[in-house]
């Protein structure tokens, strides 16, 4: 019986991926523990480039390290695997030397906002005109389950086997007040939203954020006894109160608790390179070539 | 070799003519003359003046100056500027060029066409700040983690941070390397003339592109020179490269069988081009009884303590090393045992030394005058080196 289950399933994998066009098939399988969360955000990001319409060459992904660093990887883009909290400045050269680009950062809540929380709050002072897309599971998976700098208290991690009793960041709050001009919020079960959030994100001009709240069913789920990872990626979705427009100052997420959802930020403010251009143009009036307008490189 | 047809310099980036500069703004003009657009650069004594240089002539030349907010943010800008076509440098000093090396071990293993100036003051930790050091060449050659080679230059003057820079960047795009142009504070503040010259007398290794069509195409396939070719970004190419070690298709692959590949072509692609990177300057070394090694401001201090020895009948003879790293470690090898002594003069206490000593195999002498920096040596040691090495 259990035979017969397994050639179906076998069967149905063998059929052309519905995002294959977007996927390194020849990557595939990928490294994701079953029922991760990072894997249905990466299908999303896919799903917001297909339903943008958008032509894939000009659209590249940047990662950091740790499990979700591996979605530069498996996504058929240019795309930039660097190092442990890294990414955002790596995304801000490559963005400033290719103006037109989509450039996007995918990146766990460890490696963008403890090791690369710095890059993280001057790129958004800054208003680069990059998508940041923090996959925050509350845990360092890749390494084995330690604390993050998002971990509930009292979670319990392999480094903080009595619980941790250190506040969390509330990253939209982070975001928002650093200067980011989207910020949302979805869990990664919130499929259809979340992949409306990529794609107005993708789309906005400035520094986008968005936080998917998802499941580290290996670690942090087995851990702290949640149950396996769908459970508890229905959990957070059952759990979560959707407020668009929420204060960033109310969205905190504590240990098993409700989880603020939705659109809290979206603002008009001039890029990074519209105000170095507004800068130089008053100083130096017509003579001063406005950097960007053509793409010269290549 | 795999030949490189050179491109002419863009008149508009040149700045021809003669100054007073210090070596500080000399290397920033050389960065510019070089094609350089996009400079990402963390506030640090005693390199600063490039930075400052670079933000205010930038906008005229169409380059992008950012003031990042450490110097591991301003490394992994000037990758991503690369990977984005546009020639890119950095400058920094002593805490910053640890802080920069995390990253430019990804510049190496992502094979990265960049250049970064270190103007050496005296260390360890804050150290000297204001005052001239050259013992961060092995952090240079070692200073990131695993195995690689690098490629680092000694300018001695104002007038060669000049052109060292333009240099740095040529051989960046021709072995597709970061590249260290290793100066000290002497150099980098020091005031001399300096002569820029026309557009067209400045030849520049152009970005060295794919011409393969995108479904051909795989990022680390090597030429006959062990450098492969560089996608344009935004082309549909649709690459990946990764700081994991990878195989030719950029996939990250962990095992020891890649590993081995990986890593050592990375280090052949510098040790069997050695001959054509290395760059020495030899003088009176025909029936020398010892030979003075230097490179940077030492090259220069030493010159009186050898006019010394030589009225006293020593003959001296003299190697100014241009290149530092890779070593030419042929050329100490085989001098050795035509003469007595070697005498390495360093501001450090001992680096460049040990790679004098291990190629001169007890062949013949080594002496080392160290200096632990703050100042450049009095040439009174050196000259008392020089006789000691001749005893």
């Amino acid at each position: 019986m259990s035979t017969v289950e397994i050639v179906e399933v076998r069967g149905k994998v063998e059929k052309e991926h519905p995002m294959e066009k977007l996927l390194r098939m020849d990557r595939i399988p990928h490294i994701w523990c079953p029922t991760c969360g990072i894997g249905t955000a990466a299908k999303a990001f896919a799903s917001a480039l297909e339903q943008l319409e958008i032509d894939y060459n000009n659209v590249a992904v940047v990662s950091g390290i740790g499990c979700t660093g591996r979605v530069a990887g498996y996504m058929k883009l240019d795309s930039f695997h660097t190092t442990h909290g890294r990414a955002v400045p790596f995304a801000v050269g490559l963005a400033i030397a290719k103006p037109k680009m989509k450039v996007v950062v995918f990146s766990g809540d460890g490696d963008l906002i403890s090791i690369g929380g710095n890059h993280f709050i001057h790129t958004a002072r800054r208003n680069v005109d990059i998508t940041v897309i923090c996959v925050n599971n509350f845990i360092y998976a890749m390494t084995g389950g330690q604390v993050a700098p998002t971990t509930p208290i009292p979670a319990n991690s392999s480094t903080t086997p009595y619980g941790t009793f250190e506040h969390p960041f509330n990253l939209p709050l982070l975001a928002a007040s650093s200067g980011a001009v989207y910020v949302a919020r979805w869990t990664s079960l919130h499929v259809r939203r979340l992949t409306k959030a990529f794609a107005e994100a993708i789309q906005k001009r400035g520094f986008s954020f968005v936080e998917v709240i998802a499941p580290c069913s290996t670690l942090y789920a087995r851990r702290n006894k949640l149950g396996d990872g769908l459970s508890l990626m229905k959990f957070y979705h059952d759990n979560s109160i959707i407020k668009h427009g929420a204060d960033p100052r109310e969205v905190d997420i504590g240990f098993q608790e409700k989880i603020v959802v939705g659109k809290f930020v979206d603002i008009e403010k001039p890029t990074y390179l519209d105000c170095l251009n507004d800068g130089y143009k008053r100083v130096f009036g017509d003579a001063y070539k406005v950097y960007g307008e053509e793409d010269e490189q290549n | 070799m795999t030949a490189i047809k050179m491109v002419k310099a863009n008149p508009k980036d040149v700045l021809t003519g003669e100054y007073y500069l210090d070596g500080n703004h000399a290397s920033a003009e050389g960065g510019i003359a070089a094609g350089c657009k996009f400079f990402a650069g963390y506030p640090i004594t005693p390199s600063t003046e490039i930075a400052e240089r670079i933000s205010q002539r930038f906008p005229k030349v169409g380059g992008i100056f950012i003031q990042m907010e450490d110097e591991m943010a301003s490394m992994n800008a000037i990758l991503g500027a690369s990977w984005g076509g546009v020639k890119s440098m950095t400058c920094t000093s002593g805490p910053g060029f640890s802080l920069m090396m995390e990253n430019f071990g990804l510049g190496i293993m992502l094979e990265t066409p960049c250049v970064l100036v270190n103007v050496q003051r005296g260390g360890p930790s804050t150290g000297l700040p204001t005052l001239p050091g050259q013992a961060d060449m092995m952090q240079a050659r070692w200073g990131s983690h695993g195995d690689y080679e690098v490629i680092a230059l000694a300018p001695d003057s104002p007038q060669e941070s000049f052109e060292l820079t333009i240099h740095a960047f040529n051989l960046s795009e021709r072995y597709r390397i970061p590249v260290f142009v290793m100066t000290d504070e002497c150099v980098g503040h020091m005031t001399e003339k300096v002569v820029i010259p026309g557009a067209e007398e400045i030849d520049l290794v152009p970005r060295r592109y794919t011409d393969k069509p995108p479904e051909e195409y795989w990022p680390y396939i090597p030429e006959k020179d062990l450098v492969p070719l560089m996608p344009p970004v935004g082309k549909g190419y649709k690459f990946h490269v990764t700081g994991l070690t990878h195989d030719y298709r950029g996939y990250p692959v962990i095992n020891a069988e890649v590993q081995e590949k990986c890593v050592r072509r990375l280090m052949d692609k510098i040790i069997k081009n050695a001959k054509d990177i290395i760059w020495i300057e030899e003088k009176d070394i025909e029936g020398a009884e010892v030979v003075l090694l230097s490179y940077g401001i030492t090259s220069r201090v030493v010159q009186p303590a050898i006019a010394k020895a030589k009225k006293e009948g020593i003959k001296v003879g003299q190697i100014r090393l241009v290149t530092v790293w890779p070593f030419p470690e042929e050329r100490v090898r085989e001098l050795a045992s035509k003469i007595g002594a070697y005498v390495m003069v360093e501001m450090n206490y001992g680096q460049v030394y040990y790679e004098v000593e291990r190629c001169a195999a007890g062949k013949c002498k080594t002496v080392l005058v160290p200096h632990a920096g703050g100042t450049v040596h009095n040439p009174e040691d050196v000259y008392v080196a020089i006789k000691e090495a001749v005893k």
